[in-house]
């Protein structure tokens, strides 16, 4: 397999990599070292920028206007967009533009226009309202949110937990239990103005993330409309499941990024850095936490490429995805703690962005998956067939 | 932690500063009557966290009291207050109302 980059693809590395030099870096510096925003002129003018580089909405699919990369180039920006200190949540401040929701590609016409378009013009914002109080990771099962039918209207209780986003969306993606099938097969996906008397967002849940928080929120006998229901009734669940998949490879490129840049930061230190009458870098403890480093470094490169190749070749990605996920999440706290430790004291400090890298990562080992689920995806693969 | 800052408003003094450690957190500048003017947080900027933010308060239109809360989170919690006093009074603080950061909706109950 062969995981070089095309000349293209290398011509694109190159210039994200500029852009994080030259454009994010000297403003971020600037920044609060917890802060996940620019100032709204910076924001414009690196916009417009992308835009003009082509780049601007990196995520969404050529035949909605997106500039059509595969998977693999993606994971390959995706690789460089992090690095920098707000870069794992807010990779590049966002200048590259989001997705919208990607289950909203499945809406019919007139949803498209309402939720979709706006979306991708930068008018709108969606937030994804999946997991409860009762659970994440099992979700189809876990859902106790209900919607009855009234008339032509349809009525929601429930409540919904770590949603990020639901006190600036404009609407949200709400998944509601319609029928008495206790699993995936009860669920339906409402599309449903935040506006909504009835749809409430209650509290802030803070967490080691310092930027994009997440909310708590309620149903109280919210009422929508039928015609807000995206795709089938009682076949919420399944929706984008390709396009979700997908996705997990550059969140997990977003973590290798870091971890590359905390590997940069540490070898510079350790040559630097002058102890016992030499640099740390001819001490034979840093040397090995370095080379460890080099090794889940490389491990989590080849998991990402190798799932991004699958994608663009159209073969079964499920599997090679989840172990991108594990591999990269994982590794990468383990980089970044290794990291901290080679800079001593300096490393717990807010003067260098490990400590954010450090806390935010933590997150990352839990959220979209954890690694746990990952693996039960990996061994139902594993022992549903034969091994060859 | 309530959603709410309850701690009692104290002066707004240098010697009440100094008493203060140097730690990050978020803050209230509130007028002689109790009246919220400003929302604020001491964040890694600071060279030494809530004195130095506070000191430049001191400086204030009408600034006569404060209160604290002692947090890592000051940004999320900080958006949080914000979001509260908008589901309270309607409106941001006086003194927060140009600020850029787009602010959410929160019905805390």
């Amino acid at each position: 397999m062969d995981f070089r980059p095309t000349d293209e693809q290398q011509m694109i590395i190159e210039t994200v990599r500029r852009f994080v030099r030259e454009e994010i870096l000297p403003l971020e510096a600037d920044l609060d070292p917890d802060s996940g925003v620019l100032a709204p002129e910076d924001h414009a003018r690196l916009v417009a920028l992308t835009k003009q580089m082509g780049f601007y909405g990196l995520d969404i699919p050529e035949e909605f206007g997106g500039p059509g990369l595969d998977t693999t180039t993606r994971a390959l920006m995706a690789m460089e967009m992090s690095q920098h200190r707000a870069g794992l949540y807010n990779p590049c401040y966002d200048t590259f533009g989001g997705a919208g929701l990607a289950q909203l590609y499945e809406a019919n016409d007139d949803q498209k226009e309402r939720y979709l378009y706006p979306a991708l013009r930068g008018e709108k914002k969606g937030c994804f309202a999946l997991t409860e109080p009762s659970g994440g990771s099992d979700p189809a099962r876990a859902i106790q949110t209900r919607a009855h039918q009234d008339g032509d209207q349809w009525v929601i209780n429930g409540a919904k937990l770590y949603i990020s986003g639901a006190d600036k969306a404009d609407f949200a993606l709400v998944f509601a239990r319609t029928s008495d099938d206790p699993g995936r097969n009860g669920v339906t996906a409402f599309i449903v103005d935040t506006d909504t008397p009835g749809f409430n967002v209650r509290r802030v849940v803070h967490t080691l993330r310092s930027t994009r928080y997440a909310t708590e929120i309620s149903f109280d006998e919210m009422r929508v409309d039928g015609k807000q229901i995206l795709g089938e009734l009682n076949r919420g669940f399944g929706i984008a499941n390709d396009r979700l998949n997908r996705q997990r490879i550059p969140y997990a490129a977003g973590c290798l990024g870091v971890a590359i840049k905390a590997q940069e930061m540490a070898i510079d230190w350790a040559k630097s850095r002058e102890t016992f009458g030499g640099p740390l870098a001819e001490k034979q403890a840093v040397q090995w936490m370095l080379v460890d480093n080099e090794i889940d470094i490389r491990h989590a490169r080849w998991a990402i490429l190798e799932a991004a190749q699958r994608a663009d070749r159209n073969e079964r990605f499920r599997t090679e995805a989840a172990m991108a996920k594990l591999v990269a999440t994982e590794g990468a706290g383990r980089v970044v703690d290794r990291a901290m430790q080679i800079h001593g004291g300096l490393g717990m400090t807010k003067d260098l962005p490990l400590e954010r890298w450090y806390r935010e990562l933590r997150i990352r080992r839990v959220g979209e998956g954890p690694s746990e689920v990952q693996r039960l995806i990996m061994a139902r693969e594993l022992l549903g067939g034969s091994y060859k | 932690m309530t959603i709410r800052m309850t701690k009692p408003l104290q002066a707004l003094t240098g010697d009440a500063i100094d008493r203060l450690p140097a730690q990050l957190g978020v803050y209230e500048i509130a007028d002689r009557d109790g009246r919220t003017l400003f929302l604020g947080y001491a964040g890694g900027l600071e060279p030494f966290g809530l004195q130095t933010a506070l000191r430049r308060e001191i400086d204030r239109p009408g600034a006569a009291q404060f209160r604290l809360e002692y947090t890592s989170g000051y940004l999320t919690r900080w958006e949080e207050l914000l979001m509260v006093y908008l589901a309270d009074h309607g409106s941001l603080p006086p003194a927060n109302v140009d600020q850029t950061t787009k602010i959410g909706r929160l019905s805390p109950g």
